[in-house]
């Protein structure tokens, strides 16, 4: 893999941001509006809760986290997204960039657009809402690890969906996170969930993560053995969505589906 | 010296269509060849199949000597395309998109060929211009001068000039054609302009109906077949596919 082509990929959305500061602003303002409705939330419930539970780490640090992760996929397939509405699939597939080199791309593409939406939520949730990301200590870091591959995971899936089935399907990628967040125990416990939910919730990395997080901050104790599957899982289904990619894409060479995304005429 | 562009036994299936149907042709090292054809020939399948987006049913492309579906990422570094249906990203400027491409490409000393092109094709003014506000002939020159980043061993070149007034596409051919005898590019080119043709390619490759009906020098090759100009050879071409064809050219 060569790093220029990676890094053309970065550059040509560090120029579209440069060029369209608009651009910005939604991976601003949403996670921004999260973070205010959810803190205002965890204050109220807060203030009628009798018997002194803090609900700001568990509430407020599951909206970040998960917001997080969606932001995550939301990178890759939006960047995926400005080739297909500039009509580049042809420039780009039939230069020499190489598939991997196309979606480490859009990764690091998607890590530095998330980033701005994290620095945003962590200015709000612990200046505003007093969220102490210490008390998660740090595990910390292996939840926001765990949660980054899965939004990766689901950024490759649904780039591949986009190039399987057309840019009209981009309305079927964007539900993404808010289909699986019920199963994914972002706000309840699995054990709330009945059976059927939960095995589909076993499926999802950040299930483990979220019952890991409550874990952590009601017994002060990580279970490491379950986010060591969580982990593991989350790679599994990584390397499981690249290969998935690698499939569509070659697909859509054999039967000409690549060719006519950007040609208006196949001769 | 190994060709530009070999293809052999070109063919591609659509269900029960055929788009392309065992089509060989050879581009050398400073040759010019026009694909020409009615619509729906199977030109535009042919430069997709080049191009890597879309692959052969059955048969073989060798870019420069390498083996495209073996060598992919080695062969396209050596080719490049100027389409009137790929144009460049509207919202980046000329040099960003140079940019752009140039890294894709993976160009060494990338500013000075960025800087070289854009005079080549007198670009200056527009260098820091959003590709979507230029008008079509400025499109095309940007168009080329991403075509010519990697300094390609073989240009695709579908319709280059379709969008230019008469002294622009004039311009642009002298210097396509200067290309071929500067460093020995060799070009594909597919145009329904039959002067054009005549004007600027070694050799013509007629196809109708995924099939190569003839080939040979574009200003002997109407009267070959009692015809008074290559425009007239066209059109009895398209509408009455000759018989007995081999497919084979080159």
């Amino acid at each position: 893999m060569k790093l220029r082509p990676v890094a053309g990929i970065v550059l040509r959305q560090y120029y579209l941001l440069r060029g369209s500061p608009v651009r910005i602003i939604p991976t601003v303002t949403w996670v921004g509006i999260d973070i205010l409705l959810w803190g205002f939330i965890t204050r109220y419930l807060n203030s009628v809760n009798g018997n002194g539970m803090d609900f700001v780490p568990t509430l407020l640090g599951a909206v970040l986290f998960w917001d997080f992760c969606g932001r995550i996929m939301q990178g890759v397939t939006t960047a995926f997204l400005e080739d297909i509405w500039s009509r580049n699939l042809l420039n780009l597939f039939a230069s020499p960039l190489s598939i991997a080199e196309y979606v480490v791309g859009l990764v690091v593409t998607s890590v530095l657009t998330s980033s701005i939406g994290l620095l945003v939520m962590l200015i709000l949730s612990t200046i505003v809402f007093g969220l102490q990301f210490s008390s998660f200590g740090l595990p910390l870091i292996a939840f926001l690890a765990v949660l980054f591959v899965f939004g990766i995971t689901m950024g490759v899936l649904g780039s591949a969906m986009l190039l399987r089935f057309g840019p009209a399907s981009e309305w079927l990628v964007w539900p993404l996170p808010a289909l699986l967040s019920p199963f994914a125990a972002v706000f309840y416990p699995l054990a709330t969930l009945p059976q059927w939910m939960q095995w589909i919730g076993r499926l999802l990395p950040p299930s483990y993560v979220f019952e890991g997080m409550r874990g952590l901050l009601a017994t002060r104790h990580v279970q490491f053995g379950s986010l060591l599957q969580g982990a593991l899982l989350s790679l599994a289904q990584l390397i499981l969505a690249a290969i998935l990619y690698q499939r569509v894409y070659r697909r859509a060479v054999r039967t000409g589906l690549l060719a006519r995304y950007s040609a208006e005429s196949v001769g | 010296m190994n060709a530009a562009l070999v293809g052999d036994g070109l063919h591609k299936q659509y269900g029960n269509v055929t788009a392309v149907d065992g089509v060989s042709f050879t581009v050398s090292p400073g040759e010019i060849v026009g694909l020409l054809g009615p619509n729906g020939a199977g030109k535009t399948t042919i430069i997709n199949m080049i191009l890597g987006v879309l692959a052969p049913t059955a048969g073989t492309i060798h870019i420069g000597g390498i083996d495209l579906s073996q060598h992919r990422a080695r062969a396209l570094s050596k080719t490049n395309f100027a389409a009137v249906y790929a144009s460049l990203p509207g919202n980046l400027t000329i040099e960003q998109n140079l940019r752009f491409f140039g890294l894709l490409y993976d160009i060494r000393s990338l500013n000075a060929r960025i800087d070289e092109l854009i005079r080549q094709f007198s670009l200056e003014h527009l260098r820091d211009t959003k590709c979507g506000l230029l008008s079509s002939g400025e499109q095309t020159r940007a168009s080329l001068a991403k075509a010519l980043l990697n300094r390609p061993q073989l240009l695709l070149l579908d319709e280059p000039t379709a969008s230019l007034d008469p002294s622009a596409a004039q311009i642009i051919r002298a210097q396509i054609r200067a290309l071929t005898s500067g460093n020995g590019c060799g070009i594909l080119w597919t145009s329904h302009n039959m002067y054009e043709v005549e004007e600027v390619c070694d050799r013509v490759l007629f196809m109708s109906r995924g099939k190569v009906l003839l080939s040979g020098d574009p200003r002997s090759l109407p009267r070959d077949h009692g015809a008074a100009t290559l425009e007239e050879l066209f059109i009895s071409l398209a509408r009455e596919p000759l018989v007995g064809n081999s497919g084979e050219a080159g």
